[in-house]
């Protein structure tokens, strides 16, 4: 196969079906091609982690994910951790506790850090350092970052 | 990036017809997490890549069968790390695979990547040497098997033939129980390569299994049959006598930016004596739950 491949993704719950080169990556093709300019393109080497989305359920770099290989799957962006125009616990947890400065890091942060509190409901400080060693800041709001997650758990828990 | 031919083979008959028509103009591609940076950044520009993720026979997952536990060569890190048989047994590899790269590294990078890359920093190569793992590899004449300690050659060279690839990594049960560990020093906690990687295995026949990497171009295994080493009483100068020469393989490079040589070989030593202790500990643990 090489030109133009066909290609079926359910993004953020909607199916798509549309084609794709074979060497753009599913960050070229979501940035480019569906406009969801949320995910960011940075180091390009799978370092940083401004590129993350969930990908079948698991966050990967999307940069280092050709389109193609994502055929008949399901992603998510951080465009669609929000519903209906309301952010969700997460996020509004970032902005409460200040933890977005120049906020190019911040989808890759917020998309990982959903992934980690879909899989540990009441992180501790290492989980939630350890769950987001892959995003970079260069801001360096780590501090506020942990805080904002360890907020939206404690906030999630309560709610429950 | 360099355009490509992509292709999705359904078997493995097709995957390495592919691999053996295109020879070194094709790359297999398996989680990506090396290859597409190396697309990327033109120091590799294939004219196919073959994807291995739609192959029924290289299906992900790990079983048990005739005394060996069989992990598929596309078996991602996370699930390697998150597998209790590999947790229980394996326990240098499960703490292996646990720190490769990032959570979003690990939900993508494979063992057989991470082998076929042959990274002389790779995480997993000296977990797979204590461990006794074998490589089982399908080519255009049936399938072979080989022990991990005859793989790697050199950075990105294994003896991997052409139109072969790998399929599997099997690891023998151990009879007896075995204490094991894995231990590296990184420049900074959290998503780092190696600056020295170590793994320990001790059993209870007292043989101690010492392997290391990123300290030479290709992670070397050393054993100690003579039990003098998992002796907590032997005389101290017996079993630093004993280190030494288990570590003389180590060639650190003067050239690599993560480390100096002089750095490389003193964690060495540390992460040596580190890892006999905690594998030992770990076996006394192991044998007292019997």
């Amino acid at each position: 196969m090489s030109g133009r491949i066909p290609i079926q993704v359910t993004v953020n719950g909607r199916a798509r079906a549309f084609e794709v080169a074979a060497h753009h990556t599913l960050l070229e093709v979501l940035r480019d091609d569906l406009q969801l300019t949320g995910t960011k393109e940075c180091c390009l080497v799978g370092e940083c982690g401004a590129c993350t989305v969930r990908l079948d359920g698991r966050i990967v770099d999307s940069c280092l994910v050709l389109a193609v290989e994502a055929d008949g799957g399901e992603v998510t962006t951080v465009e669609g951790l929000a519903s209906d125009g309301r952010l969700s616990r997460l996020q509004g947890a970032f902005l409460d506790e200040g933890a977005v400065q120049c906020g190019f890091c911040i989808p890759g942060q917020i998309v990982a850090a959903d992934d980690l509190l879909r899989r540990v409901a009441r992180p501790t400080v290492g989980e939630i350092q350890e769950g987001l060693a892959g995003n970079l800041c260069r801001c360096a709001c780590y501090g506020q970052i942990t805080a904002a997650v360890a907020a939206a758990a404690a906030a999630e828990a309560g709610a429950r | 990036m360099h355009p490509f031919s992509y292709e999705r083979p359904a078997t493995l008959a097709r995957a390495v017809a592919l691999l053996e028509a295109h020879g070194p103009e094709a790359r297999v591609l398996a989680g990506g997490t090396d290859l597409i940076i190396r697309l990327r950044d033109g120091s590799l520009a294939p004219t196919v890549v073959v994807d291995l993720k739609r192959i029924a026979e290289l299906e992900p997952g790990i079983r048990e069968a005739d005394g060996r536990l069989v992990i598929g060569a596309t078996t991602v890190m996370t699930d390697i790390a998150a597998d209790a048989r590999i947790r229980r047994r394996f326990e240098a590899l499960a703490e292996a695979a646990a720190v490769v790269g990032s959570v979003q590294i690990r939900n993508r990078a494979t063992l057989g990547g991470n082998i076929c890359n042959a990274s002389p920093a790779a995480d997993t190569a000296p977990a797979l040497l204590v461990h006794g793992a074998v490589v089982v590899i399908a080519g255009p004449s049936g399938s072979r098997r080989i022990p991990i300690d005859g793989w790697f050659v050199r950075s990105g060279v294994t003896t991997l033939g052409r139109g072969e690839l790998v399929t599997a990594i099997e690891l023998p049960l151990p009879a007896a129980p075995m204490g094991s560990v894995h231990l590296r020093r990184t420049r900074r906690r959290g998503h780092d390569l190696a600056s020295v990687t170590l793994c320990c295995g001790v059993d209870a026949s007292g043989v101690t299994r010492l392997a290391y990497g990123s300290v030479g171009p290709r992670p070397v295994l050393a054993v100690d049959a003579t039990g003098v080493l998992a002796d907590r009483d032997a005389a101290p100068d017996a079993r630093t006598g004993l280190l030494e020469r288990m570590l003389a393989e180590a060639t650190p490079s003067a050239r690599s930016m993560r480390a100096s040589p002089e750095y490389r070989l003193a964690m060495l030593r540390v992460l040596a004596r580190r890892g006999v202790d905690i594998a030992t500990a770990r076996l006394a643990a192991a044998e007292g739950r019997r």
